[in-house]
């Protein structure tokens, strides 16, 4: 039985359909005119003659950027960041959360319940900085990657993943002589590929992302990440190696925006389907 | 196993342990042992000798309640809207789209904004001109600087936010709609009363969780697009830590206040938590 529409919902529908299409040119006209920016003459983006498209296109900002050692080292710094602390924090959580998925194990509660304690109140950023200071960390990769190794969030979720798998599967592979160790590497984990794909992929963008951490805790400039280095381009305005060449003061930032977040532009459409995921799961627990 | 507890007393336990420095003067040469305790002299020193302190503790409230107010309904009405979108592949292209900006750094973001708003050569003030108005220095005024923070944190966070509340709206039970559809119920009525309602649950924990970060509110962003100029309403408790504490090294002090905000998130979590708690079926715990 269907119901004539009646006019009120058509112009909904209508109206809907173009917020929508508002809705996504106001998502993607600023990374368009960021690129269009990047890459169009100086005097052009300054003038503000450059509003969709590029003007006098050219690759100059980016020849400058690409001739800097210190783009190459941060690049270089974020990239290596990145790495070791998605594995490291895989490695450590999954670990972690698979005796805490063990009903049978003394003080279960007691460390969940510490651990859940972590969410609601810490010692907050100073404590937090002595702590790195006095472990002798700071201006080293692991005052970067330390401090935020274990996700409170992220170790629940892939606790409640552990406790859904089938016992059955262990005990058979306990019975076929594999030992603990084995029954994790070679059962439990590739049983939970999803969740750890989901939640390395976080963990890899914010950590690709992040910049205060470095902020706080390096000063040596050869350790500094992407995202400190556009930090220092753009927002405190330091011109590259402090030249006072002006000509390519605009495009340079909106180039540096480029190279910052093309990377994960690129991976973006392959995994966002992951991202979604894990952002259910973490939303169930939540 | 190890590994994990070990991380846990070392980068969250025992910096709670540090916390006691905000009741000594603490140096870093006599550590937390041979400091000399001071009782709460470092609290009365920041609210009774702090000429800022309470102009701190407004900035961290109004941003909240921008928050709050702005930022905090944006993905429902979002969601709201995408459930109504009739062809699936133009509902998923606008997701897809909507969700990008999540993606992005604070630092890009923050890098935008500066760059589109700056007063010569940005973007946005390149159109007021032409549209005849006068040029602003959007991130030298104070009274601006509440509304690009929450625009922009709107931007970046309104489609990724959306998904929750799409995943609660994928659960309610169809019949709901069609008993909805027998009872006379039109499209707005059955959004108000079938979809809406379906997303209490989300709406109730989100809110809960919002307020759990309700002292650090987005103070990363703040960090880099205040300046001295508009401190007056986006200087928060947060970012004045940092610069007392770490550019300062005023550490006690620095952690006294510190203590003083993590004391009132906690506080407000478990109270919004009893709240809600008897009010509904929902809570966190």
């Amino acid at each position: 039985m269907k119901i004539k529409e009646s006019f009120g919902s058509r112009l909904f529908d209508a109206v809907n359909i173009f917020f929508m299409i508002v809705l996504v040119i106001v998502m993607v006209y600023p990374l368009v005119y960021v690129f269009s920016a990047s890459i169009s003459d100086n005097a052009m983006v300054m003038s503000g003659r450059v509003v969709l498209w590029p003007k006098a296109v050219t690759l100059a900002a980016y020849e400058r950027l690409v001739g800097n050692p210190d783009l190459w080292i941060s690049y270089w710094n974020t990239i290596r960041y990145t790495a070791v602390q998605t594995f490291l924090s895989l490695a450590v959580t999954s670990a972690m959360a698979y005796p805490l998925a063990k009903r049978w194990l003394p003080g279960r509660r007691l460390i969940l319940l510490l651990a859940a304690f972590t969410l609601m109140f810490g010692g907050g950023m100073i404590p937090t900085f002595l702590v790195v200071q006095k472990l002798g960390l700071l201006d080293t990769m692991w005052a970067i990657v330390l401090p935020t190794l274990v996700s409170t969030w992220y170790l629940f979720i892939m606790r409640t993943f552990f406790e859904a798998l089938p016992e059955e599967l262990e005990d058979a592979a306990t019975m076929d002589g594999c030992g603990t160790m084995q029954v994790f590497l070679r059962i439990v984990l590739p049983l939970s590929l999803p969740v750890l794909v989901s939640i390395g992929l976080f963990t890899a963008v914010n950590q690709w992302n992040s910049f205060f951490d470095a902020l706080l805790y390096l000063n040596d400039r050869s350790m500094y990440p992407l995202q400190i280095m556009l930090r220092n381009i753009i927002i405190a305005g330091s011109n590259v190696q402090g030249e006072g060449n002006t000509d390519y003061i605009e495009t340079l930032k909106y180039a540096m925006i480029m190279i910052a977040t093309v990377p994960i532009l690129c991976v973006y459409p392959f995994v966002q389907k992951y991202f979604v995921q894990g952002a259910m799961i973490g939303g169930i627990k939540g | 196993m190890l590994p994990g507890i070990l991380y846990y007393i070392l980068f969250k336990y025992v910096p709670m342990y540090g916390l006691i420095i905000a009741f000594q003067n603490f140096s870093i040469g006599r550590g937390i042992l041979g400091s000399k305790f001071v009782g709460f002299q470092h609290f009365t020193d920041f609210f009774v000798n702090t000429p800022d302190a309470w102009k701190l503790i407004r900035n961290t409230v109004m941003l909240n309640v921008y928050d709050l107010l702005f930022r905090f309904p944006a993905p429902i009405i979002l969601a709201l809207l995408f459930h109504e979108i009739r062809s699936r592949t133009f509902k998923r292209f606008v997701q897809s789209v909507s969700y990008l900006p999540h993606f992005l750094s604070t630092v890009v973001i923050a890098g935008i904004m500066v760059t589109f708003l700056s007063q010569q050569t940005g973007i946005v003030n390149h159109l007021l001109s032409w549209l005849g108005f006068e040029r602003i220095l959007f991130l030298g005024q104070p009274e601006w600087f509440r509304t690009i923070y929450v625009g922009s944190e709107i931007w970046q966070t309104v489609g990724w936010g959306t998904i929750l509340y799409l995943a609660a709206i994928a659960g309610v039970d169809p019949t709901l709609y069609e008993a909805a559809k027998i009872d006379g119920a039109n499209r707005f009525q059955q959004m108000r009363h079938v979809t809406l309602v379906g997303m209490i649950p989300v709406m109730i924990i989100l809110f809960v969780l919002t307020l759990g970060h309700f002292m650090e509110i987005g103070f990363q962003k703040i960090i880099l697009l205040y300046n001295p100029m508009t401190y007056e309403t986006a200087d928060v408790l947060n970012t004045f830590i940092y610069r007392r504490g770490i550019l300062s090294a005023d550490f006690s002090f620095a952690t006294a206040v510190g203590l003083f905000q993590s004391v009132i998130g906690f506080v407000l979590v478990v109270a919004a938590n009893r709240v809600v708690k008897k009010f509904s079926d929902t809570s966190l715990w």
